[in-house]
């Protein structure tokens, strides 16, 4: 077991990608940003949280989605469907599509699927906490990275919330 | 996660977890549906059959848009005008079509058990009840409960009260199954010679003969419709008889001390069963029952799809 982020790198790369994403831009009337469920939702909620009290003054539209049954793997093992909530148009917008975990990339694949029956967004970007280089079985990076890892498939990248700690086991 | 059965042949075959997880499922599925695009890819390389031995608008229609909500292929199959009447038997039928490579198979027939036949000869194919005779009509059950948990929060504790032909009625029994399992308390109303005997016993339910108790009894009222169709002996004197008995008028509701909600199955028979007026109030919630449908047989139907090699 090895700790990628302590309680505090976590807290800190949080802050430094609220800043990121919210800095080129005078206005935020044309983001959406959608938490993946549900792991990503988690990452999200703090993350949109860092961007509301940097950016007291805007509005900052924010959804969560579920891609269970978006996936390509579920003759596999069925997973429990979630909640999706976006009580906005994300047509013209730009979505900052948000999980915790990057690894094979997929799950952004049907994510991706998943926006389009929501409208046409104008651009996708995609915002993760770790980022698992080399173990991508699609063409799918991300645009905003907490922290960078190489690991092999046998790991397992974790985030506890609890402890607010991000772990390779 | 997943289903611990194979087919939805009935409510009776279901564990607590499985009505749940079908019922959990059907949520998110009913989010889908309020979308701009009211369609997923799940069940893109599945092809299911709807095989229909028995008339049917609703229940065909309904199943019919959630397979194609889900992208499933779908072909519809009704007994008349098909090799069945040349004398074909149910099993070679379904055999035929499952060559062609069906994966799934939803069916209504007038013979109680016919799914479950099937069910026995065709064990990696799911088979799905859309009503079985006088047997179950699982999915309307859980429509049903879907349409109560909206409104009420829970099943646990509810009174409902089942009115009507509870002899014929598939959709009773299934709704009985349902209900005692997740924990309400049920009711059966009608006139006696529509209400088998044994149901007491037999389900752990309660017989009430007189309309107006029944409904200062309960939170939900489910009422059947008069099967026309099945009324081989004579039951009960005339539609008219029934009505002044039996039917749910606006005046019976008024003299309640509270608000109930009204459910019923369709095709409503306004002016026997039920008065218009109370069919078409507030109180009543048959249009979200229909409604509610669509997003539980696509819950069905993905549950069972999933697990088909799992």
């Amino acid at each position: 077991m090895q700790i990628l982020l302590s309680p505090q790198q976590l807290q800190l790369a949080i802050l430094r990608l609220a800043h990121h994403l919210t800095e080129n831009y005078e206005s935020l009337a044309a983001f959406v940003f959608i938490g993946i469920q549900p792991r990503g939702v988690k990452f999200s909620d703090k993350l949109v949280e860092a961007i509301r009290q940097i950016r007291p003054e805007q509005t900052v539209l924010y959804g969560v989605l579920d891609i269970t049954f978006y996936r390509d793997d579920f003759r596999g093992e069925l997973h429990k469907a979630n909640k999706t909530d976006i009580p906005f148009s994300i047509e013209g917008r730009n979505v900052v599509l948000i999980d915790d975990v990057l690894y094979t990339g997929r799950t952004i694949r049907a994510a991706l699927d998943a926006l389009q029956d929501f409208g046409r967004p104008k651009k996708v970007e995609l915002c993760v906490l770790v980022d698992r280089r080399f173990n991508r079985e699609l063409p799918i990076q991300p645009d905003y990275c907490g922290k960078a890892i190489d690991s092999i498939v046998s790991q397992k990248v974790k985030v506890e919330w609890e402890r607010e700690e991000v772990v390779l086991y | 996660m997943q289903l611990s059965t194979n087919h939805l042949l009935g409510i009776k075959e279901l564990s607590i977890e499985d009505i749940s997880l079908i019922l959990s499922t059907a949520q998110q599925f009913k989010e889908v549906l309020q979308r701009p695009i009211k369609k997923v890819p799940s069940l893109r390389d599945v092809t299911i059959v709807n095989l229909f031995y028995e008339n049917s608008t609703r229940t065909r229609i309904s199943f019919e848009l959630a397979e194609k909500r889900l992208s499933a292929d779908t072909i519809n199959f009704a007994a008349s005008g098909s090799s069945v009447s040349k004398g074909e038997t149910l099993l070679d039928t379904v055999n035929n079509i499952l060559s062609m490579k069906v994966d799934m198979v939803v069916m209504r027939h007038s013979a109680s058990g016919a799914p479950h036949f099937l069910s026995k000869h065709l064990p990696h194919t799911a088979i799905i009840n859309a009503g079985d005779g006088i047997n179950e009509h699982p999915t309307q059950a859980l429509l049903d409960a879907f349409s109560i948990i909206e409104h009420a929060g829970t099943l646990d504790g509810k009174k409902v009260v089942i009115i009507g032909d509870i002899m014929h009625s598939r959709v009773a029994l299934s709704n009985i199954y349902l209900l005692k399992k997740m924990g309400a308390e049920v009711m059966l109303a009608g006139p006696p010679t529509l209400i088998p005997t044994y149901v007491k016993e037999a389900f752990g339910v309660r017989v009430e003969y007189n309309l107006k108790k029944a409904l200062q009894w309960c939170d939900v009222a489910n009422v059947l419709r008069i099967q026309l169709e099945r009324q081989n002996q004579v039951l009960f004197s005339s539609l008219r008889e029934y009505n002044l008995a039996y039917g749910v008028t606006r005046k019976l509701l008024e003299e309640l001390d509270k608000e109930i909600l009204i459910m019923h199955p369709g095709p409503v028979n306004r002016g026997v069963e039920i008065d218009s007026d109370v069919a078409d109030s507030r109180q009543s919630i048959i249009l979200q029952q229909v409604e509610n449908g669509v997003a539980i047989r696509m819950a069905v139907l993905y549950l069972l799809a999933g697990k088909k090699e799992g």
